[in-house]
């Protein structure tokens, strides 16, 4: 019965990570015809328009991925077979299997059972999610060498270099959560975001680190290779950098896990700095408002509501890093070089000493 | 509860799974239509100019990944750190600034060297 | 105890490819697997700190680095397969001894002096504890050792620019 329920909870993970991806796809390309005053894609619709209802802009939702799985799978002469199947696959797996980690709600009571909502309870989570981090990079390097290609190879290296400068930057803000939370489960730092600083404001952690949320935000976006950060892949200007010579279902593959970072530095930046699934002032018995005001609610409706505000506060987180992406021109390779080494990992530091210093000087200051 | 490493196992097996039915959907579901041209590499028409195996590896990515390796062995270092910190007090905020110092002796020097260039 | 075998022989395949596959790209991403293995066992032997820091650091960094440095020298599938002869035998016949001696060790020896793991014992705070307050020495060490490798890193790469 416990494993029913693991394996319940890690396909519920999948299907949000899935769902996200395609999802963002198209909010991607809406959002950006947004943003740009124009219309977007509106062209698709099913069996040219025979049938009597017309789901309108979802029909691209649905058109997208399903043309892009029926591509021709090409791999150019030369290259190395085993490798151009390997990389889309190592590139996208660890990404699947860090949402595994995330808390997407507090507890579901099912009779006399309390289920953690989380498929994967790990006590060191937070490090769990950097070792994935850290493994994605593979996707990148194999990917470029495997296509035999000049570019893409290029392109691959250049991608890993820039992943790899970012990730210190990552882990360095994270750092400071640590430290603010004395403990590296994500449910744990979830739930200790319910407190109320003052009686009044939620304890949550962009109060408390706000410099470590710039951070991870910063490093979070150059890690996933999105603009301003994709020199890399540069569309205008590779092609498609490493992923060139891949077509078909791989190279939405590789489409894609651009698409589950984003979504993994959402989830992250709503559980570490914006409380996860926690609603202000809900707890698991009902409202506790300031002024001693008491609303019971069923434990059910708690737990929907702590999913919906889950989901849509790493909706937001989502919708922030599109809308940075069609707002600021591309970096230079070196200025983006310049801004890990030189910018994010003094200041990552220094963020560090201090949130130390301030955690000791005031020792009842964090949540226990 | 199930060992939480057994969800992660559940959890592997199927993203893995997952995965690899996507990896193989194209090779499954699409056309194979081998032209010659289509399997040279793209080089927007002219012919391809050789493989990589002849090409010449910058030697600033290496020394970016070295720098990479250190620095990421001295974040990995405050992880722990950062999770019993309170119960180290003010002892451990001083063993900890000087393994920084020393670290940050080292990101100084490569600073100044200009190893940190990127032309 | 099934599972230990079970994720053992693929470990070992994976050492094997390591060692013997022609293409280095190959051998390095098996590095990857292997590595990746051993994170498990610390996992079912309960160290999960040290797992967790076994896949950030080792395979998630260390054989990044393997990988550019392959990469840099353009390391070729024909250069491998011919030196693989002369000391294969040898080192064949030194691990069939170091085998032969572990197994003595652990089934002669070793039942008896299997001590209990104490509880929490591979937690992070078990490990932090340890590591900050009795090993305080080793770990300032360490950051020496660390500032070495940069230094030592840097002043070989520029060199080899200048030449």
């Amino acid at each position: 019965m416990d494993f029913l329920i693991s394996f319940v909870l890690a396909l519920v993970a999948l299907l949000i990570v899935l769902q996200l991806t395609v999802i963002l796809l198209w909010v991607e390309r809406k959002g950006s015809a947004l943003i740009q005053d124009r219309v977007g894609a509106n062209r698709a619709n099913i069996f040219g328009g025979l049938l009597p209802f017309n789901l309108g802009i979802v029909n691209t939702l649905m058109a997208d991925p399903l043309k892009l799985f029926h591509k021709e799978d090409v791999i150019p002469k030369d290259a190395d077979k085993f490798l151009h199947w390997l990389a889309p696959f190592i590139a996208v797996l660890p990404l699947f299997v860090t949402f595994a980690v995330v808390p997407f709600g507090d507890v579901l009571v099912i009779g006399e059972r309390v289920i953690n909502l989380q498929a994967v309870n790990l006590d060191v989570g937070l490090l769990f999610v950097l070792g994935m981090v850290s493994l994605g990079v593979y996707g990148v390097v194999i990917g470029g060498w495997a296509s035999n290609s000049r570019y893409a190879f290029l392109g691959g290296v250049r991608g890993s270099a820039q992943m790899v400068s970012y990730e210190i930057g990552l882990g360095l803000a994270l750092v400071a959560v640590v430290l603010t939370y004395g403990t590296l489960d994500l449910q744990e730092i979830a739930r200790a975001q319910g407190q109320l600083m003052w009686g009044v404001i939620p304890a949550w952690g962009v109060f408390y680190q706000p410099l470590a949320l710039v951070l991870f935000m910063i490093a979070g976006i150059a890690e996933s290779k999105r603009p301003p950060f994709d020199l890399p892949e540069a569309e205008s200007e590779l092609v498609a950098g490493f992923y060139t010579e891949y077509s078909g279902s791989k190279q939405s593959m590789f489409m894609m896990s651009d698409f589950i970072e984003v979504a993994i530095v959402a989830a992250l930046v709503t559980t570490l700095f914006f409380g996860g699934w926690q609603v202000p002032y809900l707890y698991r018995d009902g409202f506790h408002l300031p002024g001693g005001f008491f609303l019971a609610v069923p434990s059910l409706v708690v737990t929907i509501l702590q999913v919906v505000a889950f989901l849509l506060k790493l909706f937001i987180f989502c919708w922030l890093q599109i809308l940075v992406r069609w707002t600021y021109p591309r970096m230079r390779y070196d200025q983006l070089m310049n801004l890990g080494w030189k910018r994010l990992l003094p200041i990552g530091l220094a963020n560090v000493v201090v949130t130390a210093v301030l955690v000791l000087a005031l020792e009842g200051f964090t949540v226990p | 509860m199930v060992n939480p490493y057994i969800a992660l196992l559940i959890s592997f097996a199927l993203c893995a799974a997952v995965a690899g039915i996507m990896v193989a959907a194209s090779w499954l579901l699409g056309p194979k239509n081998d032209t010659k041209a289509k399997l040279e590499i793209f080089e927007t028409g002219n012919p391809p100019l050789g493989s990589i195996r002849g090409l010449r590896f910058p030697v600033k990515f290496y020394l970016t990944a070295i720098l990479f390796v250190v620095f990421d062995i001295e974040v990995v270092f405050m992880y722990p750190w950062a999770v019993i910190f309170r119960r180290l007090g003010w002892m451990g905020l001083a063993e900890m600034a000087v393994f920084v110092a020393v670290l940050g002796v080292g990101l100084a020097y490569v600073w100044r060297v200009g190893a940190l260039e990127w032309d | 105890m099934i599972a230990f075998f079970f994720i053992a022989i693929l470990m070992i395949a994976s050492a094997l490819t390591v060692v013997l596959h022609r293409n280095p790209i190959y051998s390095a991403l098996a590095l990857v697997n292997t590595l990746f293995l051993v994170a498990v066992v610390f996992v079912m032997l309960d160290a999960e700190l040290i797992a967790m820091l076994q896949v950030i650091v080792y395979a998630g960094a260390i054989v990044i680095l393997f990988l550019f440095v392959i990469m840099l020298l353009n390391v070729d599938t024909e250069v491998r397969s011919a030196r693989l002869s002369k000391f294969g035998t040898l080192g064949l016949a030194l691990a069939l001894l170091l085998a032969l001696e572990l197994g003595v060790v652990a089934v002669v020896y070793a039942p008896d002096q299997i001590a209990e793991a104490p509880a929490g014992f591979g937690s992070t705070e078990a490990v932090a504890e340890h590591l900050f307050t009795t090993n305080m020495l080793a770990f300032e060490l360490t950051s020496l050792l660390l500032l070495v490798a940069v230094v030592g890193a840097v002043v070989m790469a520029r060199r080899k620019v200048e030449s």
